[in-house]
């Protein structure tokens, strides 16, 4: 489209009488802009690989030396040193990781359920809709400080899982509603109206037509909650602690793999640990978006009755 | 409308008693906001016959079809005045269920609109929200209305299938299936064929021609011929100056389309406009 326009466009300037002599002297021919154009896009995205694949690559070969089964199994001695290994903070990510799904994915259907289908558009649920967008741009270390205000301080719940899941869910609470209210708003006018034409009310309408066909959209979703609950380290430092030991209960403190990484970084020699726990992550993470993609064209070929 | 005596043979033969109607529709007006869409529409749908609603675009044909099973209250705007009586009960009664009405008046739609589930499941939808869940029961539902629906052969084997996989005229008779699996007493059709060939339009024809044995049914169509073809009534809506949808001629489909008495209606129905 863009070739054709600029192609066009000394032509177009021609039939209607402008004088284009003059300043085609010195104004770029077609091609040359084409290939001007071209350069600037490719070399965008070479730059956006090449920076993935540097990062990527460096932890990477970094780190997986350092991965062996003990490595896995064997959890982290403490102190200066950095020795051991990474098995409590597995367990502990899991747990936290579990928890905060367990909270946030009823809560969040709900939230997206009431916006999509029953808020009415006032003030109020404008003002909700607001609310959730700011929300989703505030730093995490702030929704860490509120977490340390009310659930670690004001509920008494200390350092734990506990209060490092409900900091998450209230962190990822909007990213969880919008994505949810956009797959159920995506199901096409067409299937409201036949399930209600049927005799339909509203809430089988809702539990029988929308949320079947929004699935693809919710797993999707909570995927990619998941890994951003992996990935969190910053609300998690004021909320969780950092206690390395193996958690017994919500209440017991704990350490997820990327603040493992931070305390291994900034109060041990071994920078090489933070290296193998950084590429657990890494994989952990590319793992989860190829299940996320593999789900959702499963889903997609199933809905479209093409498997 | 005026009603005489001899508009209580139709020209197939088939006795309709144009007094007493399934459907009485006495005087209604639709407005969305400020606008009318409809003003002042008086008629009396017989039972067990097929009655076709035609007109040019935008005179409020579906808007008057969307009326009869309460579509139209899904438009936040939406107003109505006067009676509409099914049964000789008012549909607008506030005691009325409308998922309980809807099931007495199904409804398909101009394109066909499966849910993206098995050919099994879309028929057993309507069934299993009424709160069957035998599955036994619901195989017999399902075979019973697919064949009904003249889709049994076609679809038999595939049950288990995704129903957006059929083509688009077998998505139109599932539609159909799907409504009559609610065993409704009337059929609303809004273009049921404007998105299917003239194949699957026909076999829709034949269909809807053995289904008004039983039930009800009203038709919205652009398609004249159509019309002609199938209707045992006809109606014709025309939009006045503010655009708003009025019926113009009433009667036997015969009688519209041989002798009709207004000017506008021979006018339309020969293709001098619309």
């Amino acid at each position: 489209m863009t070739s054709a326009s600029l192609d066009s466009s000394p032509r177009q300037a021609q039939a209607s009488g402008r004088p284009t002599e003059k300043r085609s002297a010195y104004r770029l021919s077609p091609k040359t802009t084409q290939k001007l154009a071209m350069a600037c896009i490719w070399s965008g995205g070479i730059v956006t690989v090449l920076i993935s694949v540097i990062i990527i690559g460096f932890v990477l070969i970094g780190g997986i030396p350092r991965i062996n089964l003990d490595f896995l199994l064997t959890p982290p001695k403490g102190g200066l040193s950095g020795e051991g290994g990474i098995s409590t903070v597995i367990v502990s990510t899991l747990f936290l990781v579990i928890v905060t799904i367990i909270m946030l994915v009823p809560v969040g259907i709900g939230a997206a359920i009431y916006l999509a289908e029953y808020a009415p558009d006032n003030f109020m649920t404008r003002l909700i809709r607001y609310a959730v967008e700011v929300l989703s741009g505030v730093p995490s270390i702030i929704f860490g400080l509120f977490g340390f205000a009310l659930f670690v301080t004001a509920l008494h719940f200390s350092f734990s899982i506990l209060s490092g899941a409900l900091t998450l869910v209230c962190l990822l609470l909007p990213t969880m509603i919008r994505a949810t209210e956009e797959a159920i708003r995506a199901v096409p006018y067409s299937h409201r109206e036949g399930a209600l034409a049927l005799g339909a009310t509203k809430w089988q309408l809702i539990s029988r037509v929308l949320l079947p066909s929004a699935l693809p959209g919710i797993v999707t979703a909570i995927i990619l909650c998941i890994g951003r609950a992996i990935e969190e380290t910053a609300c998690l430092y004021v909320t969780m602690g950092g206690s390395a030991a193996m958690p017994t209960s919500l209440l017991s403190g704990g350490r997820t793999l990327s603040l493992h990484v931070f305390y291994l970084a900034m109060e041990t020699r071994a920078f090489e640990k933070a290296m193998a726990t950084g590429a657990v992550l890494i994989i952990t993470i590319i793992v989860i978006n190829f299940i996320t993609n593999w789900l959702s064209n499963r889903f997609q070929a199933r809905l479209r009755g093409t498997n | 409308m005026n009603f005489t005596a001899d508009m209580k043979l139709s020209s197939n033969g088939k006795i309709i008693d144009c007094h007493c109607g399934k459907i009485s529709v006495k005087e209604v007006n639709l407005y969305y906001g400020k606008f009318q869409a409809l003003r002042d529409i008086t008629m009396e749908i017989p039972a067990c016959a097929i009655t076709a609603i035609i007109g040019p675009s935008g005179c409020g044909k579906s808007s008057f079809l969307r009326l009869l099973n309460r579509m139209n209250d899904l438009i936040p705007t939406v107003r109505t005045t006067g009676s509409i009586l099914l049964d000789g009960s008012s549909i607008f009664d506030n005691t009325v269920n409308i998922a309980e009405l809807r099931k007495r008046v199904g409804m398909v739609f101009q394109k066909p609109n499966p849910f993206p589930m098995s050919v099994f499941d879309n028929v057993a939808f309507g069934p299993r929200q009424h709160g069957k869940n035998n599955l036994s029961e619901l195989r017999e539902i399902v075979e019973k209305s697919l064949h009904q629906a003249a889709l049994w052969d076609e679809v038999k084997d595939k049950l288990g299938q995704s129903a957006l996989a059929l083509s688009g005229g077998q998505q139109q008779r599932l539609c159909i299936a799907r409504v009559l699996a609610v065993e409704p007493e009337v059929i609303l059709m809004d273009e049921p064929c404007s998105a299917l060939d003239p194949i699957a339009t026909l076999k829709i024809e034949d269909l809807m021609r053995t289904l008004a044995k039983d039930y009800t049914i009203v038709i919205v169509t652009h398609n004249m011929q159509q019309a002609a073809r199938v209707s045992d009534m006809a109606a014709f809506f025309m939009m006045e100056e503010d655009r708003a949808g009025k019926l113009v001629e009433y009667g036997l489909t015969s009688q519209i389309f041989t002798k009709p008495s207004d000017k506008r209606t021979e006018d339309y129905i020969t293709g001098r406009f619309g």
